[in-house]
C-alpha cells in the first residue's frame, strides 16, 4: 500500500518537474496522470497493487475541494460589488457549457454507433 | 481555569491539527446529510462543509490563511487524486477508446461555449475587466484556471474562487439539465459534468455512477489543457 503511494506521488512529481522545466501551461498533476496511465497500460499487474489507494483518493473527491471552497471568504467584497453579472455569467455559462457538451458528446457517438452498425450490417 | 483555556488556544492556533480535524469532521456530517438527502443535486456536500466552515470562520474571525495552515495537507491531495484517475481509465480502456471521437468534438464545442458564454454575459453586463478576466477560464481545474487569468489580466485568487463557485453550480445543475434533455447515457453525462465544473463535477459524476465519474475525470484534465490554448486566443 504505501508503495503505491510512493508511486502515484512519484508520478505527480516528475510531472511537476517536467511541466516546470518545459514551461507548460498543463498543471504536474495532469502530466502525472498520463505518467500513471503509460505505466499501468505497460505493468497490467501494478493495477491490483495501486487498486485500494487509487480507489481512497477518488473515493472523496469532493473532501478535497473543500479548503479552496472557504476560500470564499476572502472575496466577500469584491464579490457582491459585481454581484449581478458576476452570478448570470456563472450560471448562463454553466448551463449553456453542459447542454453543448452532452449534445455534441451524443450526437457524434450515435452517429459512429449508427455508421459500425451498417458496417456490420453490410 | 482561564489561563489554561489561554494556553490551550495558542497552541491549537499554531498547529495545524484543529483546521485540518474540524475540516474533515464538517465534511463529513456535510457528506453524512447529502447521503440521508438520497444524494439529491442541491444537498451537495461541497457547498454545505464550505458554507459551515466559512460561516464559522467569519464569525470567530478567523483568517483564511490561518485556517489553510491546517486545511493544505486536503488540499495537497488533490494532485495524488488526479494521478490517481489512471486506475479507472486503464480499467475501462475500451468503453473509453469507443468514445475518443465524441469526447473531441465534445471538448472543442464545450471548451469554446464556456469561455466565449461567460465573457458575453459578463461584457454585456457591464462588468469591470478585469473581472471579466477573471470569470473567462472558470470551468478548469484551479491551478489551471489562475494561471490563465494572471496571463490575461485577471485576478488569480478571484479565479480560484469563480472556479469553485462554478463547480458547485455545475455539480447541482448536472443530473436536473441531463434529465430535462432526456440524456441517459452515463458517458455523455459525465463528459459534460467534468467538463463544465470540473474536479466538483467530476466528484458528483463519481457519487452517481463509476463510468459517467471517470469520463468526467477525463474531460476535466483535457479542458484544462484545450481553454489554455483559448482564452489567450480569444482575450490575449
Amino acid at each position: 500500500m504505501i508503495a503505491s503511494l510512493a508511486l502515484i506521488l512519484t508520478c505527480q512529481l516528475v510531472g511537476e518537474v517536467l511541466a516546470r522545466l518545459a514551461g507548460l501551461t498543463i498543471p504536474g498533476p495532469v502530466i502525472g496522470l498520463l505518467i500513471f496511465t503509460g505505466l499501468l497500460f505497460a505493468i497490467p499487474a501494478l493495477m491490483e497493487r495501486v487498486e485500494q489507494v487509487a480507489t481512497a483518493l477518488l473515493a472523496h473527491l469532493s473532501l478535497l475541494f473543500v479548503p479552496a471552497a472557504v476560500g470564499v471568504i476572502q472575496h466577500l467584497d469584491r464579490l457582491s460589488s459585481a454581484f449581478l453579472p458576476i452570478i448570470a455569467s456563472l450560471l448562463v455559462s454553466t448551463l449553456a457549457t453542459l447542454v453543448v457538451s452532452a449534445l455534441v458528446f451524443r450526437w457524434v457517438a450515435r452517429l459512429m454507433d449508427r455508421r459500425t452498425g451498417e458496417k456490420a450490417d453490410g | 481555569m482561564d489561563e489554561n483555556f489561554a494556553t490551550l488556544w495558542v497552541y491549537l492556533g499554531a498547529s495545524p491539527l484543529l483546521w485540518l480535524t474540524v475540516t474533515i469532521a464538517v465534511y463529513a456530517l456535510a457528506d453524512a446529510l447529502s447521503a440521508k438527502a438520497g444524494r439529491h443535486p442541491l444537498a451537495n456536500p461541497v457547498l454545505i462543509a464550505a458554507a459551515i466552515l466559512g460561516t464559522a470562520l467569519v464569525l470567530a474571525g478567523v483568517p483564511y490563511r490561518d485556517y489553510f495552515e491546517g486545511a493544505q495537507f486536503v488540499h495537497f491531495l488533490l494532485g495524488p487524486a488526479t494521478v490517481a484517475l489512471g486506475l479507472p481509465l486503464v480499467r475501462r480502456w475500451s468503453e473509453v477508446r469507443r468514445r475518443i471521437v465524441p469526447m473531441l468534438a465534445a471538448l472543442v464545442a464545450g471548451s469554446v461555449t464556456a469561455v466565449v458564454s461567460t465573457v458575453a454575459v459578463a461584457a454585456l453586463l457591464g462588468a469591470p475587466g478585469e473581472i471579466v478576466a477573471s470569470l473567462a477560464p472558470k470551468s478548469v481545474t484551479t491551478p489551471i484556471a489562475m494561471g490563465i487569468s494572471e496571463l490575461i489580466g485577471g485576478i488569480p485568487s478571484l479565479t480560484a474562487v469563480l472556479v469553485i463557485a462554478t463547480g458547485m453550480l455545475g455539480a447541482i445543475a448536472v443530473t436536473p439539465v441531463m434529465n430535462l434533455l432526456g440524456i441517459t447515457e452515463p458517458d455523455a453525462r459525465g463528459f459534460s459534468a467534468g467538463l463544465a465544473a470540473h474536479g466538483i463535477g467530476t466528484a458528483r459524476a463519481f457519487q452517481v455512477n463509476p463510468v459517467a465519474g471517470l469520463f468526467a475525470g477525463i474531460a476535466m484534465a483535457f479542458n484544462g489543457a484545450a481553454t489554455a490554448i483559448i482564452v489567450p486566443l480569444l482575450l490575449g
